[in-house]
């Protein structure tokens, strides 16, 4: 327990905050997306919250951040607007990408939030650009970059490894390896197996493991990846042992796993996991949690009202955003 | 005026880039201690230094999607493909990270990147290292597409280039890289998206780009001896087109011959036919003479590759077919 003893107690209850704020606004996606007012593909993060959460707690404002395309509790997380993410996703005006991005590409410059990408492995020469930029300017900044267990398969993962390594680029490699890439289970998909430990092998990249359902864990992980990253030796990779609870997108019936398997995940949920340990260790009380909760699903009620409220894009926007 | 080539243009452009603005810098295979695979970055690594003339491995996806995500965060890269023929291999960054980050975005991030690539057949290197894609490209909203005829042209759309915000791909012939040009000491730019007039004549406009437009000069030699004055067109932007250019030429000759070493089916000049039939039907005489590469993939063998390319007999051949002249 050193480690939530270093942490202090309103930084424990920020913690939960964000993910529980996650959790109720993913929560209500799904409904939003079944009364037909948020359309697309819909890919939700219920589950690995202490991913995002966790991770991006030990980040600077100056810090970029570029997620792919299951992006919304790495968009909350990273402190963007709950009611402007909930209007892209209703496709208005209002958006943080002004209605022309969507679910799966949320993006605000001003976080140093750079997206959102929905090409499976596409946005790591992004990452590793925006860390050359860093390292060119000789800027105090780092780049986190999450992926899944499908991206590892691509080449240009391979590719970035060897060019990040190479160049000794400040950036972190965050893996959430939720087991699925969409309805493949990795060792059906993958010749080394579901563990990622060795991945980065190759390039001489050290993995750190870490259970991805402990935000503690993960913000500790992260805490010393960033500074190797931060401190001019290179990419730090993390493989985060994690689970989506639901299906891989709205469209997805989920008939590949079996019940067992999201049961034996679910008791592990960092939703129930973290707070019953704050409480039971004497860091909060359940009037702090319920208070917490309160306000969040205030936070969510108003953030869909605000997307509800808010007008669709002028016709003018079609042409607009296209040339600097 | 002093006489350069093509690839002393591109030389003093960069140089340019690289002594004015400390954000520049040049990302490519094997373009530091080899000089480039046609030589344009020859002498570089050892003036610039290897943080600003950067040896890449050879993945292209990541190198061209690298360089995006430094001009996402405010440097200003110059990336060479060894050839046009390899960008198959980064259209996923070029299309999805460059073209669309700025639209998806909402308009958040801009990406000045300068896209240099040897492009065009004719040097026997066959199908897989024959490729002339600026086509597809110049398709792509978000993109700039331009190419250059001459050494002039080259250092002025360069430098317009390196001064713009979007990303720019300049594709380069690789036979034209030799071609000399006069060209001044002052200093002048080219706007992107401006053809030029390569020659006047009031008989019939011929429109052409990159190596197509040595074969219309030569063709409108050939068609003068005859009598016919032709009009030479140079697009050198793709993307924009200036249409507006073609159109004023051919209300003037009313007729029109077109020249694209892309393949003729969706190849670059179909666009720009259709847009002359879509806005100038009642200017023309008959119908456009289109001359195109052949659609096959690019032959090794001499004689089957020149007969894929465009040349000075089949436009003559068009444009008599199509307008008796
Ligand atoms: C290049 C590409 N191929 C296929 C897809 C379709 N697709 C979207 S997500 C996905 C699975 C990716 O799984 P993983 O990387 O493990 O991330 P997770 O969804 O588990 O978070 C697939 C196949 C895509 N978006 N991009
Ligand atoms: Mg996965």
């Amino acid at each position: 327990m050193k480690v939530l003893e270093r942490a202090r107690k309103t930084e424990l209850a920020e913690l939960y905050r964000q993910m529980y704020r996650i959790r109720v606004f993913e929560e209500k996606c799904g409904e939003l997306y079944a009364r037909g007012l948020i359309r697309g593909f819909l890919h939700i993060y219920i589950g690995q919250e202490a991913n995002a959460v966790g991770a991006m707690s030990v980040l600077r404002p100056e810090d970029y951040v570029v997620t792919h395309y299951r992006d919304h509790g790495q968009a909350l997380a990273r402190g963007l607007d709950a009611g402007r993410c909930m209007a892209e996703l209703f496709g208005r005006a209002t958006g943080v990408s002004r209605g022309k991005g969507g679910s799966m590409h949320l993006f605000d410059a001003q976080k140093n939030f750079v997206g959102g990408h929905a090409i499976v492995a596409g946005h790591f020469p992004l990452a590793t650009g925006l860390a050359l930029a860093a390292q060119y300017k000789r800027e105090d900044r780092v780049v986190l970059t999450f992926f899944g267990d499908g991206a590892v398969n691509q080449g240009v993962f391979h590719e970035t490894f060897n060019l990040a390594a190479l160049w000794k680029l400040p950036i972190v490699f965050f893996l959430e390896n939720n087991l699925y890439g969409m309805g493949s289970a990795i060792g059906r998909v993958r010749s080394g197996g579901a563990d990622f430990q060795d991945a980065g092998k190759p390039y001489g990249i050290e993995c750190v493991v870490i259970d991805g359902m402990d935000v503690m864990a993960v913000r500790e992980a992260t805490q010393a990846a960033v500074h190797h990253a931060r401190s001019g030796k290179g990419p730090a990779f993390i493989e985060s042992k994690t689970f989506r609870f639901h299906g891989h997108s709205m469209a997805d019936p989920v008939k590949y796993r079996g019940d067992e398997e999201e049961e034996r995940w679910k008791r592990r949920d960092p939703l129930h996991t973290f707070p019953r340990m704050l409480l039971e260790l004497g860091l909060a009380t359940d009037k702090d949690i319920e208070k917490i909760k309160a306000e969040a699903e205030a936070e969510i009620d108003a953030a869909i009202k605000f997307a509800e409220d808010s007008p669709w894009p002028a016709p003018e926007a079609l042409y607009e955003d296209i040339y600097a | 005026m002093p006489e350069i080539t093509i690839r002393d243009a591109l030389q003093r452009g960069l140089r340019e880039a690289l002594d004015n603005d400390p954000n520049v810098y040049l990302m490519g295979e094997d373009i530091g201690a080899y000089g480039g695979a046609y030589s344009v970055t020859a002498g570089f690594l050892e003036d610039y230094g290897p943080e600003r003339v950067r040896d890449v491995p050879i993945s292209e996806n990541t190198f061209i999607g690298t360089a995006l995500g430094s001009a996402v965060g405010g440097l200003r890269p110059v990336v060479e493909f060894m050839s046009i023929s390899f960008s198959l291999l980064a259209f996923d960054q070029m299309i999805n990270i460059g073209a669309s980050i700025r639209y998806m975005s909402g308009g958040q991030f801009k990406v000045p990147v300068v896209i240099r690539a040897p492009t065009g057949a004719g040097i026997q290197l066959a199908a897989t290292h024959s490729h002339m894609f600026e086509n597809w490209l110049a398709s792509v909203p978000g993109f700039r597409v331009v190419a250059a005829s001459t050494p002039y042209d080259a250092l002025g759309l360069l430098r317009s280039a390196l001064k713009d915000d979007n990303p720019v791909i300049m594709a380069e012939h690789v036979q034209l890289y030799g071609k000399r040009g006069e060209v001044p000491d002052e200093y002048f730019t080219i706007p992107l998206g401006k053809a030029d007039v390569k020659r006047t004549g009031e008989d019939i406009t011929i429109v052409a780009f990159s190596h197509g437009v040595v074969i219309a000069m030569d063709a409108a030699g050939k068609l003068a001896e005859n009598g016919v004055k032709a009009e030479v067109i140079d697009l050198r932007s793709l993307r924009p087109l200036d249409i507006e250019t073609v159109l004023k030429s051919v209300a003037k000759t009313h007729r029109a011959a077109l020249i694209d070493e892309n393949w003729r089916t969706c190849g670059y000049m179909a666009e720009v036919s259709a847009q002359i039939s879509e806005k100038g039907f009642d200017l023309l005489d008959g119908p456009v003479a289109r001359v195109a590469s052949e659609d096959v993939p690019a032959p090794y063998s001499r004689p089957l590759e020149q007969m894929m390319l465009p040349n000075v007999n089949r436009v003559l051949k068009a444009i008599e077919e199509n307008y008796g002249i």
